[in-house]
């Protein structure tokens, strides 16, 4: 008898429109010590099948037809209180985020403990002996201490050991875990999946695993499911599925997966997934106002053989605690003596965990923080030192594209308006109709049509909100655009069709880039040449082959083996694509 | 810890000198003290002799200079009134003042936080739409109307409560007389309490109710149903612990005004305390009693203010220790 089945299950969320179905006809099962991926792009109801499960789909969502059966016994459609029965005892949860998943004002002992009493009904005494065993069990050392602690005192992989910890408080037969190591660095995911997998197979545990990333499924799970717009498109084991895949939407996931074995030129169509891809409007370069250089600039020819930047032993502490005496003073150093050089038209990747000082540099170059010490040479010139007059026109030549799409752009001015800011403060236009016409030009040319000008921030999906911050950095003509995490808040395949215009424009406009990212497999795909950086320092430096093939620094080969291991996913499609 | 209330004590000390200078300089626009402090029959030598017995006709800086002086040891001038410090005449009315806050303090906690969480929990129920409904109609009706209206039914038709004054009191410690231990006394409270509490009721279940709702949809109470946790114990434990955070601020700031605004209140009810004191302080031009009441004021918001604050720092761990660490 399987551990969970789920026939047919319907999920409906009413809304202005009608009943919206999030999920339609989905069926499968899972055994004992079994881990399932489900795997998805945004909105697909991956974790609103999760939800359902353990009966906590966020109103109004319901489920209107089907059927989810625990160890033979029918659980769906349970009253509220044999509900609260099954939770917790039969079936644990892990959330995505441990940040947001502990009550911040409650220590991990009393979060701990009223599991344990609610759901094994043992004492105060029992529960705390087991709490410290369960917390050793996840790998939290000196339990009796850390026990007494508040969650802002852990970090976040040690929070989520707490979150697993208190999800098998009550011995469950099932775990469902809605991604849970999407917020954690690549180290840290590591850890967790292989304590996830640990767990589940010496207890004999199943697991529901769902994740949007191509890496964990391929890692940690036994089989997986792939679902699309609320139906389930392909089942089966994960070898199998990752090897050869079936459906068509599942063959354009893969293809979009941006691999670390191979460097391709670009990602391959996924038509699958948007069907409506505008096509991107071609300018000839040459002849346009985007390919023209500024009166003073076109004297400035560029040797090729000269850095466009050059970073030269940046130091920046930032205060974290501050104190009357010097002495009593903390600091963090978020560069240290940190030097590089860019060339033109190359793209310079910088990779590194949460918290090496990565964006810190990003920042000092583009004059948001002012550094301690060093200099920042661009075409020649030092500019962190420049006043704020000579500045602008430095601003102009360098742009930003930032991380997250949705805190990036106004969301009070229209599209027309963020676009045309920057070409009006900087005078790059002579009149109001050029402006226009530029806009319009900006927004063919990065593939959302210049329709788009009227609208506000809020119609756009997050990929197209990152189409419209990399128009809003061309529209000053950049010489050199930083890119900080450019697609770690999108979707696989959108995340592909970013990187594909990123790389295009990069072509025809001869760009010089910094890129900046945690993930290894966009950065082999996207850089030439790559810093790895640990704790604010560049521990190494290679180009984009070496660093992948043969890491020198103790540190990189760590990160370069935590990878994800791809090396078996399907190569259909991609044999024309290699460089 | 000690740093933290050493460092509050200058705040105060600044804020009450700010008040002072403020209250001081426009004493002069508050009209003639020796019109009401003489009779008729006074004639202008006189008046003029008396004007500078009592320093008015001082430069306004060596006015200030000598109150600031006596004000550094704890005399703020003497009533022209009562003839008595004025420091003290505020302090024996301080005590009714207190009493009536503290008792609609009492019903704000006592109401505001079930109504709350119920509207929050039930957001479309009809008891919701009721109870939010009638909370504008709190927040609109002015204070002396409500409280007017109160004396109406149960003092003049029912005749259930008394209408004015304090009724019984047990003296206390310092002069402190409390009503709270007598059933006269008590009696006497509930009208002028209830009137009080009616205008920052409808706030403060407003409050809790946002902050409720926003806390419901936070991850950790999803993540606590999971836990197989009981509904009352998610609720009323861990959802009502985090509502209260930033309801506690505002709560301070709003008990301060409460101290500060029951002049409404007690006029209607002829109740002995400051507010009562500072209306005829002002018919009376009596300017040292209002300099004295305005720098008592400020006195309780910063005392209120720290209070809150310490609260805040016991109930949020991540506060205290960034405290302590410093």
């Amino acid at each position: 008898m399987a551990l969970l089945e789920v026939k047919e299950l319907d999920i409906q969320f009413p809304t202005r429109f009608g009943p919206g179905h999030v999920v339609r006809q989905l069926s499968f099962s899972l055994e004992k010590g079994e881990i399932l991926g489900l795997v998805g792009e945004s909105g697909a109801g991956k974790s609103t099948v999760g939800n359902a499960v353990i009966d906590l789909l966020s109103p109004p969502g319901r489920v209107t037809q089907g059927e989810i059966i625990l160890n033979g016994e029918r659980i769906s459609g349970l009253s509220a209180k044999q509900m609260r029965e099954i939770r917790g005892r039969k079936i644990g949860f892990i959330f995505q985020d441990p940040m947001t998943s502990l009550n911040p004002l409650f220590t991990i002992e009393t979060q701990l403990i009223e599991t344990l009493m609610t759901n094994l009904d043992l004492s105060k005494e029992e529960s705390y002996k087991k709490a410290i065993e369960l917390l050793s069990a996840v790998g939290i050392p000196e339990p009796e201490i850390r026990i007494k602690q508040y969650p802002h005192q852990f970090s976040g992989g040690m929070r989520q050991r707490v979150v697993i910890a208190i999800a098998l408080a009550g011995d469950p037969e099932l775990i469902i875990a809605d991604e849970p190591t999407t917020a954690l660095d690549v180290s840290i995911q590591d850890q967790i999946l292989n304590l996830i997998r640990d767990l589940c197979k010496s207890k004999e545990v199943g697991c529901v695993l769902v994740t949007h990333d191509m890496g964990v499924i391929a890692n940690t799970t036994d089989r997986v499911a792939v679902m699309y717009n609320g139906e389930l498109v392909e089942i089966g084991s994960t070898q199998q599925v990752l090897e050869s895949p079936q459906h068509p939407y599942t063959k354009s996931l893969i293809s979009a997966v941006p691999r670390s074995d191979i460097k391709l030129k670009r990602f391959p169509h996924v038509d699958y997934i948007e069907k409506e891809q505008e096509s991107k409007k071609t300018i000839d370069v040459k002849q346009h106002w985007l390919g023209q250089r500024q009166l003073g600039e076109e004297t400035d020819v560029t040797n090729e053989k000269e850095a466009l930047l050059r970073v030269e032993a940046i130091n920046l502490r930032f205060e974290t605690q501050h104190a009357f005496f010097e002495k009593n003073r903390k600091y963090l150093q978020a560069s240290n003596n940190v030097s590089f050089s860019v060339m033109p038209g190359e793209t310079y990747g910088l990779v590194g965990e949460s918290g090496s000082g990565k964006s810190t540099i990003a920042r000092i170059i583009a004059g948001l923080y002012k550094q301690d010490s060093g200099q920042i040479i661009f075409d020649g010139q030092e500019i962190s030192s420049m006043s704020e007059g000579q500045r602008r026109s430095i601003r102009q030549q360098i742009q930003m594209v930032f991380q997250n799409p949705y805190s990036s752009l106004n969301s009070r001015m229209n599209i027309f308006d963020i676009i045309s800011e920057p070409i009006v403060f900087h005078r790059l236009a002579n009149d109001k109709k050029q402006v226009s016409n530029i806009v319009s030009d900006l927004l063919d040319y990065v593939g959302l049509g210049a329709a788009a000008a009227v609208k506000y921030p809020h119609e756009f999906s997050g990929g197209q909100r990152q189409r419209i911050s990399i128009a809003r950095a061309l529209a000053t003509r950049p010489r050199f655009l930083i890119c900080d995490e450019p697609t770690s808040a999108l979707d696989v395949s959108v995340q592909a069709q970013i990187l594909n215009l990123l790389k295009d424009l990069q072509d025809e406009l001869g760009l010089t880039m910094l890129f900046i990212s945690h993930d290894l497999p966009v950065i082999r795909q996207m850089c030439d040449r790559i810093a790895v950086m640990k704790q604010g320092s560049i521990v190494e430096e290679a180009s984009v082959d070496n660093l992948f093939t043969s890491p020198q620094n103790p540190y990189s080969q760590e990160l370069i083996n935590l990878m994800p291991n791809l090396d078996n996913l399907s190569r259909e499609g991609l044999d024309d694509l290699l460089v | 810890m000690a740093l933290f209330l050493l460092k509050r004590l200058g705040q105060g000390l600044v804020v009450m000198f700010i008040i002072s200078t403020i209250a001081f300089a426009i004493q002069d626009n508050l009209g003639d003290p020796l019109r009401e402090l003489v009779g008729q029959a006074v004639s202008e030598q006189e008046r003029e002799k008396l004007r500078d017995e009592l320093g008015l006709n001082d430069p306004f800086l060596v006015q200030y200079g000598r109150f600031l002086k006596n004000a550094v040891q704890g005399d703020l001038g003497t009533s022209y009134f009562f003839k008595e410090p004025a420091l003290k005449v505020i302090l024996t009315k301080l005590s009714a003042t207190l009493e009536l806050v503290f008792g609609a303090t009492l019903i704000i906690i006592f109401l505001s936080i079930p109504l709350g969480v119920y509207t929050a929990v039930h957001p479309n129920g009809f008891t919701t739409k009721l109870i939010l409904g009638w909370s504008i109609l709190g927040i609109s009706i002015p204070v002396f109307l409500t409280a007017i209206l109160l004396v109406y039914f149960f003092a003049v038709t029912l005749g259930w409560l008394p209408s004015y004054g304090r009724g019984e009191l047990v003296p206390m410690f310092w002069g402190w007389e409390t009503g709270y231990l007598t059933l006269d006394g008590l009696a006497h409270l509930v009208l002028p309490c209830i009137s009080l509490a009616s205008i920052m009721l409808p706030l403060f279940i407003r409050l809790i109710r946002s902050e409720m709702v926003e806390v419901l949809s936070a991850e950790y109470i999803k993540f606590a149903h999971a836990k197989g946790l009981s509904r009352n114990r998610i609720l009323y434990i861990h959802a009502l612990k985090n509502t209260l955070l930033p309801v506690i601020t505002v709560g301070g700031v709003q008990i301060g005004n409460m101290v500060a605004y029951t002049i409404l209140t007690e006029t209607v009810f002829q109740w002995p305390g400051m507010g009562f004191l500072f209306l005829e302080a002002v018919t009376r031009v009596d300017t040292p009693l209002i300099v004295a009441f305005l720098i008592v004021v400020g006195a309780v918001f910063v005392v209120v203010n720290t209070l809150v604050d310490l609260i805040y720092g016991l109930i949020n761990p991540t506060v205290r220790l960034t405290r302590s660490a410093q």
